[in-house]
């Protein structure tokens, strides 16, 4: 098979597998569902797999089109790939933790009435997902973008009857159309600029414009690559889920599990991270915009981490767990380490993705019960879930020689070399992270695994908070006193299994090659700041590199922090509830999440919906209809009227105003005939 | 036959609907069903070799037709297209099509009078797209009036009659100065009405001025702008499925043509000193409609607002001014969207029309998980309704894309505004679909409705098909537009002070 051919049927396979699913599932039935999309995206992955070999050994990048799109003012846009190594390195993500979920989802959605239509969704998704990162240009690019949109805007809604469900999936959409806005205007400033829409032309003619300005408001000059950058990073922000555009991520927990896992942590939300490093060339060029980046990752990283303490549902502890990492990504690229930002994206793909998993399988033994405080001592009775989620877990929090832990300490140091004005900050948010990391993971992972057995006393009024139970519409409901934990399938326990084994050492394999061994050469640019060449110069081998960090901060904050959730939660759980008790203030700061969505719902929302009232009641209907239209028709009504008393129909008006006239006439010829001009 | 292809574009529509309306009253409702979906098949077929057989080769007008029709004002039946009107009237026979099957079983009081009325405003309105002398189009462009109005006046809802007036007057005011403009250029063209000829009159600025006024009553009444926009939600909320399907799929779009057949190329000095005041207005229906459009509570007034700021890009598109002329990207964004939103806006008012029909409400708030009961329409309804948020690889997202991007080279604030429909245009769609489609079982009726039937799957299906083949492959339309497009930006850019 020639490569064009491959390249096309590699994202053509899943989107097949969708069609199937989607328009003909009661025809193929839940076993052809799963079949058809299954062995559809079991093809994308192994021919990912393949391209990913060509590439590792010396394949040249494809950069081809496939049909043109639209041509306008004599541009084209195309549908096309580009097949790199940076595209590579993510297909071969992408289809392999879908493939898991795949596989996974025959287990966790067994009893579900929608089962076909879940497996077209994320069928379709990967589709969008790799029409995304095989894209040769910014409007395919954009097109993957929404489409990934799209796709988890119907997964979070899947269960439409609650409404917490659909409440997440608008809000998800609106939230991602706030950044698109920034996105699309910035690939109106590629065009307008750079005059094409294709990758390779865009940068190539980058360098050149790098002193160009624009004037935006009145006479200030604005850097024209900045405002690009940041306008197209907007983009990212709402995609990656960074703050202040990340307040969908949490609510999206309201879709199935397997999604989550997919979507909301291992690919779709990291699509931000990969169109930033897939930009290099532009981000390089403007130190503006990496500061910004590595301004608005470190607030995320920090402090969402924070909320990641407090929260009880497993789900949600997960979540924000991943924006904190997100966070972390991006700071790496503010950092222009853009590679290390895709490292950490494909370890944090792996072993969050095994930790979203992980966490299903316990709701299904818990019975759909997703509090953490009902758990404790599940190690007994899951014994592959437990270890997978301490695998997981390990990884999450930077253990040596595992895989988050290559990726994040190299974040780190790439922060601590940098030398941009916002680096200094962004390294203390990175550096107490790794405390805050260590501390929420290791509180989830002690009060859901050892301990008490807790499902027994725990109290299950129905009517208790809504992100609690994934299935409100079906009967069971968490454990009762006499029910005991299982362990889940087998669908469920392999895909765990194969995602800890990249969890454990994908961090060791690949450190070398990807990041100092000139994997990205040609791919990503980072040769206008020195941070890369001076972790090289630094870097002796993955094996010294995990002796080395015994001896240094993040390996002992990281230790404090599973010694102290350790110590809180098994040993004094009486400690962190006085905490919670004095800290009144902080604690609901924390609750209400900053008080963010307050500020989104009864700010932005309410304001827009109440101007889009007056906007109705007063604009429309009394200025424009009311006085305009209507009050024309009541002018010309009342002039009318007034017309109307002069034709009263009587014939001794007419005769006296003929009279008058007469008279008038007659004295104005008189007047003319006896004054002579 | 060929050589008069707009002819038969515009005959066999009124033909069949004189016929149609030969079958007289109810009793042969059947027969008059029949008949109009063969005239409007028939006419829908004798339009689609104007695509095919379409040249790129060139700007100016193709399949012309030229006979005198009244010698002593030199006025001649004299028809053709072009890149820019070609797509109009292939549109307007392909809506007529729908809006028969969509009316099929729905209407049953006057059906022979409802199908005649439209498979005639269907002629008309080709006769207005197609007509290359200024008193043919006049007459055209006053004449559909008139099936339109009875349209919302003897089949709409209880308010209708006031629509219907509100719906005539309305556009009947701007249009008496389009008249008096075109007696004015009559005379300084060398007593003529060519179309054509108007294009070379030298006119001082005031007097473009005047014009400009006058179009700009004429046309953006129709299209429509604000501030001139109330009657369309009026006439909506009234007239049947079929009626806003016609209405918002086509009538408004005669309104933009105008500003493309006459203002810009005989007023372009006007249109290019005054043109801001255009695109503010048009920037105002994105924005200021767009929260109107949030508030609704009634599912076709939503739709409605939601024409009116999708029209906003076509008015916007158009008189984006740069280096004295407007840009491709924005005239044939604008086109674009112009028949992206004839698809759009069908199905939306379409979907609508099949929920009233089985619960008889238009209310948002009298409905709540329709996908429980409906999940097919729902699956179809969410299309359309992501096509209206302009979501890429459907037709909606095209125009807007092409728009804003031309924005983006002529200002960047024009962009930034325009753009809020990224937000606006998905916050009042999904908003509504949310209340209406998901959700649990609302009521009784919602818990009692049927899924869609054969004839209205039929509809759904290819409007699903178009939609999403605009989308994935515009280069089909667009390609026959480059070169009209290009003649008419050359023509804006000469200036015709004296």
């Amino acid at each position: 098979m020639d490569k064009p051919t491959l390249y096309l049927l590699i994202p053509l396979l899943p989107l097949f597998g969708a069609i199937v699913a989607g328009l003909f599932g009661r025809l193929v039935g839940r076993a052809g569902a799963h079949w058809v999309t299954i062995l559809g995206v079991a093809a994308a992955c192994v021919g990912s797999f393949s391209v990913l070999y060509d590439q590792l050994n010396g394949g040249e990048a494809y950069n081809g089109n496939l049909y043109t799109w639209l041509t306008v003012d004599g541009i084209d846009v195309s549908v096309g790939f580009l097949v790199d190594k940076l595209t590579a390195m993510m297909m071969v993500v992408v289809t392999f933790v879908s493939l898991m979920v795949h596989i996974y989802t025959i287990g966790y959605m067994e009893e579900d009435p929608g089962y076909q239509r879940f497996f077209s969704y994320i069928s379709l998704f990967t589709f969008s997902m790799l029409m995304l990162v095989m894209a040769n240009n910014f409007v395919q690019l954009f097109f993957g973008w929404e489409a990934v949109g799209l796709v988890s805007y119907l997964l979070i809604g899947f269960w439409f009857k609650r409404p917490t469900a659909i409440f997440a999936n608008l809000k998800a959409f609106l939230v991602n159309r706030v950044g698109d806005f920034g996105f699309l205007l910035g690939i109106g400033l590629v065009l307008t600029h750079f005059g094409s829409f294709y990758y390779a032309d865009v940068f190539a003619a980058a360098p050149a414009l790098k002193d160009v300005t624009i004037s935006l408001f009145t006479d200030t000059p604005w850097s024209l690559l900045s405002v690009t950058c940041i306008l197209l990073f907007i983009g990212a922000m709402g995609k990656s889920a960074q703050f202040p555009l990340h307040v969908w991520l949490p609510d999206s927990m309201e879709g199935p599990t397997p999604i989550s896992a997919l979507i909301h942590a291992a690919t779709m939300v990291t699509a931000g991270i990969f169109m930033v490093a897939r930009m290099s060339p532009l981000f390089e060029l403007s130190d503006t915009a990496l500061n910004f980046i590595m301004v608005i990752g470190a607030i995320t990283a920090l402090f969402m981490g924070f909320l990641g303490i407090i929260q009880n549902d497993i789900k949600r502890v997960v979540a924000y767990s991943t924006l904190s990492q997100l966070g972390y990504m991006t700071v790496a690229l503010g950092a222009s380490a853009y590679s290390v930002a895709v490292f950490h994206l494909m370890t944090h793909a792996f072993f969050k993705a095994l930790l979203f998993l992980a966490a299903g399988s316990v709701i299904i033994g818990m019975h759909h019960d997703q509090d953490i405080r009902n758990m404790g001592g599940l190690r007994k009775y899951m014994p592959v879930t437990w270890i997978t989620s301490l695998i997981g877990s390990l990884a999450l929090i930077g253990t040596p020689f595992l895989s988050g832990f290559y990726s994040k300490d190299s974040i780190i140091e790439a922060v601590h070399a940098s030398h941009l004005p916002a680096a200094q900050f962004a390294y203390a948010a990175v550096i107490i992270g790794v405390f805050v990391t260590a501390f929420y993971s290791f509180r989830m992972y002690f009060l859901v695994f050892h301990g008490k057995e807790r499902w027994m006393e725990a109290k299950h009024d129905h009517g208790h908070d809504h992100h609690d139970d994934e299935h409100a519409d079906e009967h069971h409901h968490g454990l009762g006193p006499n029910d005991k934990p299982h362990e889940t399938a087998w669908v469920v326990t392999l895909p765990l299994v194969l995602l800890a084994i990249p969890s454990l050492v994908i961090g060791f394999i690949a450190i070398e090659p990807m990041l100092y061994g000139g994997f990205f050469d040609g791919v990503i640019d980072t040769s206008r700041h020195h941070v890369m060449k001076e972790l090289g110069e630094e870097f002796h081998g993955a094996v010294a590199m995990g002796l080395h960090s015994f001896g240094t901060a993040p390996f002992w904050l990281a230790l404090a922090g599973v010694a102290l959730s350790w110590f809180f939660y098994m040993k004094r759980p009486d400690i962190p509830a006085a905490i919670k008790a004095k800290t009144g203030p902080l604690n609901t700061l924390l609750e209400n999440k900053y008080y963010m969505d307050h500020l989104y719902i009864q700010g932005f929302a309410t304001f827009g919906r109440k101007l889009g009232k007056v906007f109705w009641k007063v604009g429309d209907t009394v200025l424009i209809d009311g006085l305009m239209v209507n009050g024309s028709a009541k002018l010309v009504g009342a002039m009318a009227g007034l017309m109307r008393r002069v034709q009263t129909g009587y014939i001794y008006h007419y005769a006296f105003a003929m009279i008058i006239g007469a008279l008038l006439l007659l004295t104005f010829w008189l007047g003319r005939f006896l004054i002579p001009q | 036959m060929s050589e008069h292809l707009l002819s038969l574009a515009i005959w066999v529509p009124i033909v069949a609907g004189l016929i149609v309306l030969a079958t007289g009253g109810d009793s042969r409702a059947a027969w008059a069903r029949l008949i109009a979906l063969l005239g409007a098949g028939l006419g829908f077929l004798v339009t689609i070799p104007l695509y095919t057989q379409f040249t790129l080769l060139h700007g100016g007008m193709q399949f012309v037709e030229k006979m005198p029709w009244i010698p002593a004002f030199n006025i001649n039946y004299h028809l053709g297209v072009d890149g820019l009107s070609m797509f109009f009237v292939i549109l307007n026979a392909f809506t007529t099509l729908l809006v028969v099957v969509a009316g099929w079983e729905v209407i049953q009081k006057r059906v022979a009078q409802y199908m005649a009325a439209f498979l005639i405003m269907s002629g008309l309105i080709n006769g207005a797209f197609a007509a290359m002398d200024a008193m043919l189009f006049y007459v055209f462009f006053e004449a559909m009036l008139v099936p339109l109005y009875l349209i919302v006046g003897v089949w709409g809802g209880q308010n209708r009659v006031y629509a219907a007036v509100k719906l005539f007057l309305y556009t009947l005011m701007g249009s008496l100065l389009l008249l008096v403009t075109f007696i004015y250029l009559y005379f300084h063209a060398g007593k003529t009405f060519e179309i054509a000829e108007f294009q070379h009159v030298l006119l001082p600025l005031s007097v473009q001025g005047f014009m400009m006024i006058a179009f700009f009553f004429a046309f953006a009444v129709k299209v429509p702008m604000f501030p001139v926009h109330t009657w369309l939600p009026d006439a909506h909320v009234e007239a049947p499925t079929g009626g806003s399907m016609v209405l918002a799929a086509i009538t408004l779009k005669l309104g933009a043509y105008g500003f493309l057949r006459f203002a810009l190329p005989i007023v372009p000095d006007a249109a290019r000193e005054w043109g801001w005041i255009i695109i503010g207005l048009s920037l105002v229906a994105v924005v200021y409609i767009g929260l109107v459009a949030l508030v609704q509570t009634d599912m076709k007034k939503l739709v409605a607002y939601s024409s009116i700021s999708h029209m906003g890009f076509v008015t916007l598109g158009f008189f984006m001014f740069t280096d004295g002329a407007p840009t491709t990207y924005g005239v044939e964004g604008a086109l674009v969207q112009m028949i992206s939103h004839g698809f759009v806006s069908a199905a939306m008012f379409f979907c609508i029309g099949v929920m009233y029909d089985r619960v008889h409400s238009r209310n948002i708030a009298d409905y709540g998980g329709v996908a429980n009961t409906m999940p097919t329409f729902a699956a179809f309804f969410l299309l359309f309704a992501m096509a209206n948020s302009g979501l890429p690889a459907t037709s909606g997202f095209v125009g807007e894309f092409m728009v804003i991007i031309g924005a983006v080279k002529v200002n960047f604030w024009y962009a930034f505004a325009a753009a809020t429909t990224l937000i606006f245009g998905a916050a009042y769609t999904l908003w509504m679909y949310k209340r209406v489609i998901f959700g649990e079982v609302a009521n009784e009726h919602v818990a009692e409705l049927n899924d869609v039937n054969l004839r209205e799957f039929t509809v759904l299906v290819i409007l699903a098909v178009t939609v999403l083949g605009m989308g994935l492959y515009p280069q089909a339309f667009t390609e026959k537009m480059h070169a009209s497009v290009d003649t008419l930006i050359m023509q804006v850019k000469h200036s015709k002070l004296p």
